[in-house]
Parts: structure tokens; C-alpha cells; sequence
């Protein structure tokens, strides 16, 4: 290769280059195409009732009776909707304290065996397969919470302690990537006005990280949002909308994956579910944009 | 650097192909050999006459009858090594598109395709088989203290006209609802033939999707009561008579015990060659007897009356 002439050289270089560049070109195409695609699949199925005068767009949404293989079938999503932005916000508000605690605790308390402890243990939580989380809850959190409080255990409680133990890494791994990037003379010029550790962390540390943290706790509730099989096992999934936390109900997603396989691609009831995934897509995309708009402010 | 890589990826990739013949050369072998040892039997099937026989055959759709034709189609494929089938599953609805739409051979369902299916003219073009029965038992938790339920009972618990167990005549005790989704094979077959109306579902009851989850639930849910194919039957649940008669293999097949349904396995038209011979071999004596028997089925070929699509039982 040494001995090889200098154009010989430049002229594989530039071919290396374009082969490179068709290569990436083609990816990428690739995955927009991909992208569209599926955006378009699942709008197109999801207006479909919409589209024939099947279902109302209005009574979609806000119809609160679930009922699609009666006489008269009614497709009233309310219900799963209500559920999943219940389950969803208690499960933010159980694991984001938790998780931004531990990230304190690995980057300001204890950053030295802290981290290697720690650090390991939540990212093993984000290894375990949905399908386990759920075993586990309906194993370990249905009959404590039965045995504890009113109800049979099964429901939203259940649902919102099982998702939060899910999201933990997502939210602690993000604030602990925020906090470990805050400017060192930050916190020594808080220390060196003769603040305590805690008014550091309190005055200084969590306000100027804090929309980064809340990108972690919107990135986590999106994980919480599309979440399917270990909610689906502990929740319920009574199509009603709840009135007490210990209380069967149903989730989006539960929905979902309850009745896809067991309905014809093109009935009504079919349709109605690909109707909820557009939802749950529309979801999505407000989670990203808001995750979008909190980066712009932390750059500030 | 670059060099050695390639080197290194050819080296893997000859790697995976000779494990893969290795593979094959294995199954090969397992063929022969069965061949060997089971030659009376064998020869008495059709399928099994034609080691001529190939092609792949995919079948997809119901969860409940996929471990049946699993273990069937593994069995098929010792004897006939040239013949590939996979079998996926998806739940009875995907497996009655799929099969009407071409994309796959065989469409497993737990429910009449006229059921299922809104468009009559595609249901018509289905070819039914109906390979097995699956009866499907009332079970509570054995708290309950309830042994036998009359149909009207059943009725009034799944429709919340009675909520506590003292009234039926057991403990005074809520009585908690543990469904299958309002989409599901098993609850349509448990609400035709055993409540004979479909029901709503209750504020408060629970679905769930497997039947694995549904006899956990009711083992540790006081008060609770559900529904389970025979199969699933054990001591954790107490198993409820109906109306009087134990729902049991001999009950069913005599047509005392109502409750029950076909496993069917659709084809679009008429089936070729080899999906006729594998559809064929699941009725053999071999199959019926052994297989499904084994699996916690009803053998279809066993039983004393026939029903059609309507429910109208028959005598056969």
C-alpha cells in the first residue's frame, strides 16, 4: 500500500469517499421513506372511520361508552384516553423525585463509589423486559396493594407504580448527564459566597439544570405514554373511566394490544384502534416538540 | 487494518454457513431415522406416503390452537423433510384476514370465519377445517364456596344483577368478574353457548388477555370468577358445573356439556398438495388421538354431535 503512487492513492481515496457517500445518501433515504411511510399507514387506517361516517370524530373522542361488538356499537375512546394520561402523570410524579434524587446523589453527594454503584443498577432497570415488569407486578404489587388497600389491587395504582419503576432510567440518566455538565465554577463561586452544600443544590444546581431535567422527565413519560404489555397485565383494562385509583381501567395501549389480533384488518372495531395508535402517534409528536422546546431554553 | 476486517467478516460469515449445514445435515438425519423406526404406522397415512413431498406452508392466528398445530406441524416435518412450515400466531381475527387476503395458507380460528368476518362473500371463499374442540368451564376461587351454577345464575352474575356470592348460594362475598377482552374467541364461545347473550363489560371487572393470567387472577382474587378452556384446569381454581353437569372430555363429546367450540383452520379454496396432506395427517387417528388428546384438546373426529354456524347442534 506504501509503495503505491500518490494519484493511485488520491483517486481510491475519492472513490472510498463516493461509495461512503452513496452509502449514507441511501440510508437515509431509506429511513425517510420508512418514517413517511409509517406516519401515513397508521393516519390513513386511523381516519378511516372518520373518512365513511363510521364513527364521529367527536364521539371518538369524548363518547365514554366502549362497546364495539354490541348491536349497536359505540366507540367511545375517553375512557383508554383518560387512562393513559392518569396512569402516565402519576407515574411521572412517583419516579421523577426518585430518579432526580439519585442523579444528585451519583453527581453531587457521592460522585465517586455513588456513581459505580448506582449507575450500573439503573441501567439494568432499562434492560428488563416489559412482559417481566409485568409478571412482576401482578405477582408482587396486585396482591400488596389487595391486601393493603380497598379494591382487588388490580388497577390504576397498580399500572402507574409498575410504569414508574420503568421510567426511572430514563429520567435519572438524563439528569445525571444535565447535572454532571453544569459548569464547575458554578457551584465553587456558590460555595465560596459561604453557601451550604444543600442551598447549592437547592438555589443554584436545580433551577439552572432544571429544564434539562424536565427533558428527562418528558422524555419518560413518552416511555410511559407507549407503554403496553406490563400496564395492560396490571390495570384492568375495564373500559370506563376511573373514579378511584384502585379502580379497573384501561389504557390506550391496552386497548390495543387486546383487540388487534382478535379483529379483521377493516372492520369498524379494527379501525377504531388504529383511530387510538393515531393518538397515541399525535401524543408522540407533542412529547418530542416539547422536549424540542425545553433544549432551546436550556441552551439560553 | 482494512484487510484483516474483511478477512475476519469472511472468516464469521463461513462460520455461520457451516453451522447452518450443519443444521440441516441434523435434521436430515432425525428424518431418516424416524422413517425407520415408524414405518408401519407410517405407511397406513397419506401424508406420509409422499416423501416426495415440498413447499413451505405458513399458518398464522389463534393463540389458543398455535401450540397444537405447532407440536403437529414439527411431527409433519420429521416425516416429510422437504416440506417447511411455520406457524405464527396473532389471535384468530389476523389469522382470517391474512388467510383471506393470500398472505399466508393456513388462517387458525377459534371461531367461525362468518363470525369474524364482515364481508359474507370472503367468508364463502374459506375452506373450514375443524381439527379439535376446546370446552370452555366456569371456575371461581375456591372461597367461594360454590359448586354448580345454573345458566340463568351465570346470566345474572355476568350481567351485575348479583354481586355477592350468598346469593347463589356460597359466602358472603363480592364476587369479582376476571373477563376476556370483548374481542376474544374464548369469551365469544363462553357467552353463545353458556350465558346465551353477549354482555357488557362491568365498571370494575377485569380483562385479561392469557389464559395463564386469567387462572393466576382467580386463584388469588377472593370472590373471584372467570371462564378457562379444560385445559387450564387445575387445583388453584374451582372448577363450576353448569346447570348441573360437570363439564368433563366424555360430557362433552356425548353433547351434554354445551359449552364448547371448534378450532378451525381455514384455507382459501380448496387446499393443494401438501397443505391437503398436513390438513389431512391432523385428522389421522395418529394426530386425533395422540397430539391433541395430549395437548388438552377434544379430538374433533370424537365427537357425537356436530354444530354449524348458526349453534344448531346435531347429532352426528
Amino acid at each position: 500500500m506504501r509503495g503505491q503512487p500518490t494519484n493511485k492513492r488520491l483517486e481510491k481515496h475519492h472513490i472510498e469517499n463516493l461509495i461512503g457517500r452513496i452509502y449514507m445518501s441511501f440510508c437515509v433515504l431509506l429511513l425517510i421513506v420508512i418514517i413517511i411511510s409509517m406516519v401515513y399507514f397508521v393516519a390513513s387506517k386511523g381516519i378511516a372511520n372518520f373518512v365513511s361516517g363510521e364513527v364521529k370524530i367527536s364521539e371518538f373522542l369524548l363518547g365514554t361508552r366502549w362497546s364495539p361488538e354490541a348491536e349497536t356499537p359505540s366507540y367511545g375512546a375517553l375512557p383508554f384516553i383518560s387512562g393513559s394520561f392518569l396512569v402516565t402523570l402519576l407515574a411521572a410524579l412517583i419516579a421523577s423525585p426518585l430518579s432526580i434524587c439519585a442523579a444528585l446523589f451519583m453527581t453531587e453527594i457521592v460522585p465517586g463509589w455513588g456513581k459505580k454503584l448506582l449507575q450500573p443498577v439503573i441501567e439494568l432497570l432499562s434492560g428488563i423486559p416489559s412482559v417481566v415488569y409485568g409478571f412482576v407486578g401482578l405477582s408482587v404489587i396486585v396482591p400488596f396493594l389487595r391486601d393493603t388497600l380497598p379494591g382487588q389491587g388490580i388497577g390504576v395504582a397498580a399500572g402507574a407504580l409498575v410504569l414508574s419503576v420503568m421510567i426511572l432510567p430514563t429520567i435519572t440518566s438524563v439528569a445525571a448527564d444535565a447535572l454532571a455538565s453544569l459548569p464547575q465554577n458554578l457551584k465553587e463561586s456558590s460555595f465560596a459566597l459561604g453557601a451550604t452544600r444543600w442551598q447549592t443544590i437547592s438555589r443554584v444546581i436545580l433551577p439552572t439544570t432544571f429544564p434539562a431535567i424536565m427533558t428527562g422527565v418528558v422524555l419518560g413519560m413518552a416511555r410511559a405514554f407507549g407503554e403496553a404489555l406490563a400496564v395492560q397485565m396490571v390495570i384492568g383494562n375495564a373500559p370506563f373511566v376511573p373514579h378511584s385509583l384502585f379502580e379497573s381501567a384501561s389504557t390506550l395501549t391496552s386497548v390495543i394490544t387486546l383487540g388487534m389480533g382478535n379483529t379483521t384488518m377493516g372492520s369498524p372495531q379494527n379501525n377504531a384502534l388504529w383511530s387510538m395508535a393515531l393518538v397515541l402517534m399525535l401524543m408522540t409528536f407533542i412529547f418530542v416538540l416539547l422536549v424540542r422546546m425545553l433544549e432551546r431554553r436550556n441552551k439560553i | 487494518m482494512q484487510f484483516r476486517k474483511t478477512w475476519l467478516m469472511a472468516l464469521a460469515l463461513t462460520g455461520v454457513v457451516a453451522l447452518s449445514a450443519c443444521g440441516g445435515n441434523n435434521g436430515g438425519n432425525k428424518a431418516a431415522s424416524n422413517n425407520g423406526g415408524n414405518t408401519p404406522a407410517a405407511t397406513n397415512t397419506e401424508a406420509s406416503s409422499g416423501a416426495n413431498l415440498s413447499g413451505s406452508i405458513l399458518a398464522s392466528g389463534s393463540t389458543a390452537l398455535q401450540p397444537l398445530v405447532e407440536q403437529v406441524a414439527e411431527k409433519f416435518m420429521e416425516t416429510n423433510s422437504g416440506v417447511d412450515i411455520q406457524v405464527q400466531g396473532g389471535g384468530s381475527g389476523t389469522g382470517l384476514t391474512q388467510v383471506s387476503e393470500k398472505q399466508v395458507d393456513i388462517g387458525n380460528s377459534d371461531v367461525f370465519a362468518e363470525e369474524k368476518l364482515k364481508d359474507a362473500a370472503k367468508a364463502a371463499e374459506l375452506k373450514d377445517h375443524q381439527v379439535a374442540v376446546v370446552a370452555i368451564a366456569a371456575v371461581s376461587n375456591p372461597a367461594a364456596g360454590v359448586d354448580s351454577l345454573t345458566k340463568q345464575q351465570l346470566v345474572d352474575i355476568f350481567t351485575g344483577k348479583i354481586t355477592n356470592w350468598k346469593d347463589v348460594g356460597g359466602a358472603d362475598q363480592a364476587i369479582q368478574i376476571i373477563n376476556r377482552p370483548a374481542s376474544s374467541g374464548t369469551r365469544a364461545t363462553f357467552e353463545s353457548f353458556a350465558l346465551g347473550t353477549k354482555t357488557e363489560d362491568l365498571k370494575g371487572s377485569i380483562q385479561e388477555d392469557s389464559s395463564g393470567t386469567v387462572k393466576k387472577m382467580i386463584g388469588e382474587t377472593p370472590g373471584a370468577i372467570g371462564y378457562l378452556a379444560l385445559s387450564y384446569l387445575d387445583d388453584t381454581v374451582k372448577t363450576l358445573n353448569y346447570d348441573g353437569v360437570e363439564p368433563s372430555v366424555d360430557n362433552v363429546v356425548a353433547g351434554k356439556y354445551p359449552v364448547w367450540a371448534y378450532e378451525h383452520m381455514y384455507t382459501n379454496g380448496e387446499p393443494n398438495g401438501t397443505v391437503k396432506a398436513f390438513l389431512d395427517y391432523f385428522m389421522t387417528d395418529e394426530v386425533q388421538t395422540g397430539d391433541v388428546v395430549e395437548l388438552g384438546y377434544i379430538p374433533a373426529s370424537k365427537m357425537q354431535v356436530s354444530r354449524d354456524v348458526a349453534g344448531t347442534v346435531t347429532p352426528k
